[in-house]
């Protein structure tokens, strides 16, 4: 193991009354790329700007490369930033912009051009050398942001939903370039966004935010696969969730006792410890074989045929049942208001204690 | 009936230009009359008038008394202005809301007020009644301007900005010296040239805060007060003519910024 390039210790912040985080550690290996995901206000910005050195926490320190950043401001860090909204000096051309990080650390003007137009190469944009940013699309600018903020060599990179701005098709399009980009450089980069699908695409390290504490972390497949936490599981990717109480424990497995009966799960827990279950969509049925275990009796609700399967929301007709989630091939026939008998595979239960 | 209505917005139109410009037009048409009195019938074109106002020691004196006081007013008022609007943008200050009312208040002040209050305050401290009192006077009106402006050109987005060059290593000096002046050059140049203007125009104050050496404006009151005179003509189309000028520059550059 490499040692670590950014240690956030213990980190809390407050705004005024209202706390925005509480008690976060994050460790941020070289060369990595990490996305802080979670919904607004989960303090996946604030912790990001508590990186970048634009806020200084209440509580808690930063590391980086082994130096205490915690109150060094943002010119004297080893950390650049991307803004959402870009942050492209108006008034300078594309060329000045990318290489003014070097212009302030007094690189000679030919020197700093040459490196601006290497980074814009980086970027796929070498021709816009000479343009301003007002002549360049939302896409384009991105680029030059990130040219800009790479062109240093900062030891981190700080993206702030850097896509959130652009349409759906461009997003995806940029989301491809980034981690091609970040393998390129090397560069650790930390990015924070509230779209699951980016965080997935992009991360090697997955960090799942609500409300000021991290929820989850890790490779986004364990994540998905496995996700520590209830929020994790509805917020990563969809779950159907049912609630359940552990009733005996053996020494291998233990049963959980839910409103569809009691299943045994291979685990640790407690007895009398309030758990949920989750089943992720993909290995939700609605056909059952000899190994599922079923779920009652649903009413289907709503199918939307997305091309290669269909995603099927069903109201479990038990009382205090849940709403199931599933994705089907796309052959199976179902229609809203037919019954279904929702059932899965004993070893896609995820069991969730948090 | 529709070149009907397209009739009555043309003489509409006319109406609204006569009545502001009429004036003006006269002033200036009858600055340039060759005998003694600037009424009907007119008898020029002549340039002796202007010759007059040239050759009157009393008149180009203060015309370069107004000007010294409209430049040098207006820079002190611009600097004040876009370091009390840069403070009140960056940083989180007790009762800012507050304070930023306070200090655009003088707009809505009348100019004899505050001619006054610091005619008393001068006398307190022994400022005698000279141009850089008229000076100073200017820079208390035009300073809430100043200000107004160029604060409503400090947005996030600008802010943001700023954040990006610091976090590129900026020096606070390079921050302001390389982002902040050039993004906000339209709006200084504009505040400042509106002061220029207002400075050049303005009377009470400077009326009430000088004594021998004084600005063009109160000049031209000593003169009205022994009779029409078409000197008094001449010399206020030159007034009108500098005004006309800075305004036309004013709107060059703000014209200019807004492709961008």
């Amino acid at each position: 193991m490499t040692e670590a390039l950014v240690e956030m210790k213990n980190i809390s912040h407050s705004f005024g009354r209202a706390g925005v985080l509480h008690d976060v550690s994050l460790t941020i290996n070289p060369g990595s790329y990490t996305v802080l995901l979670g919904p607004s206000g989960s303090g996946k910005t604030t912790l990001l700007s508590i990186l970048g050195g634009f806020l200084v926490p209440r509580k808690g320190s930063v590391l980086i490369r082994g130096h205490n950043c915690t109150m060094m401001p943002p010119a004297k860090r080893p950390t650049t930033t991307v803004f959402q909204d870009y942050a492209l000096f108006p008034h300078m051309s594309v060329g000045n912009n990318v290489g003014f990080g070097l212009r302030m650390k007094g690189v000679v003007k030919s020197e700093r051009d040459r490196l601006a137009h290497e980074a814009l190469v980086i970027v796929g944009l070498p021709e816009a050398f000479k343009k301003k940013p007002h002549q360049l699309s939302g896409g384009q600018r991105q680029r030059v942001a990130l040219a800009r903020a790479l062109v240093v060599k900062p030891a981190v990179l700080l993206l702030d939903e850097p896509l959130g701005a652009l349409d759906l098709k461009l997003r995806r399009q940029m989301q491809d370039e980034l981690k091609i980009i970040q393998k390129q450089v090397g560069t650790a980069f930390v990015h924070v966004t509230h779209d699951q699908e980016e965080a997935m695409a992009l991360a090697d390290h997955c960090v799942v935010m609500n409300q000021g504490r991290i929820e989850d972390e890790g490779t986004p497949e364990r994540v998905y696969a496995k996700p520590a936490t209830r929020f994790s599981a509805t917020f990563m990717g969809e779950s159907t969730i049912i609630p359940g109480e552990v009733t005996s424990v053996t020494s291998t497995a233990i049963s959980v006792n839910t409103v569809f009966g009691s299943f045994p799960i291979i685990a640790t827990a407690e007895e009398g410890a309030k758990v949920t279950l989750a089943i992720r969509p993909e290995h939700m049925r609605l056909i059952r074989d000899s190994r599922s275990i079923t779920f009652g009796s649903a009413e289907v609700t709503a199918v939307v045929f997305q091309g290669s399967f269909k995603r099927v929301v069903a109201a479990s007709k038990t009382l205090s049942g849940p709403t199931f989630i599933a994705k089907i091939p796309a052959t199976h026939e179902v229609a809203v208001g037919d019954t279904v008998t929702p059932c899965c595979h004993i070893e896609n239960l995820i069991m969730l204690t948090k | 009936m529709r070149g009907l209505m397209k009739l009555f917005s043309a003489i509409y139109a006319l109406a609204i230009y006569g009545f502001i410009f009429l004036p003006v037009v006269v002033l200036v048409v009858f600055s340039l009359q060759s005998t003694a009195f600037p009424i009907p019938p007119f008898t020029g074109p002549s340039t002796r008038w202007y010759e007059a106002v040239m050759n009157d020691p009393r008149l180009t004196s203060a015309l370069f008394n107004s000007l010294a006081v409209a430049i040098i007013s207006s820079v002190v008022a611009v600097a004040l202005g876009f370091v009390s609007a840069w403070g009140f943008a960056r940083f989180v200050l007790p009762g800012s809301a507050v304070m930023r009312g306070l200090i655009t208040l003088p707009l809505t002040v009348s100019y004899l007020i505050i001619g006054m209050g610091l005619l008393v305050i001068f006398n307190m401290i022994g400022l005698p009644k000279n141009l850089i009192a008229a000076g100073i006077g200017h820079v208390v009106i035009n300073l809430p301007l100043c200000f107004a402006i160029i604060y409503s050109q400090m947005g996030d987005h600008q802010i943001n900005i700023e954040r990006a060059a610091r976090d590129l290593g900026a020096t606070e000096w390079n921050v302001l010296w390389l982002v902040t002046l050039p993004i906000l050059w339209p709006a200084i140049f504009a505040s400042l040239f509106l002061s220029m203007t207002f400075s050049w125009d303005e009377f009470v104050i400077s009326f009430l805060l000088t004594r021998f050496d004084t600005t063009l404006p109160v000049e031209i009151w000593n003169l009205l007060r022994s009779g029409l005179n078409p000197k008094t003509n001449a010399v206020g189309s030159l007034v009108f003519a500098v005004s006309v000028v800075a305004a036309i520059v004013l709107e060059l550059i703000l014209l200019r910024r807004r492709p961008a």
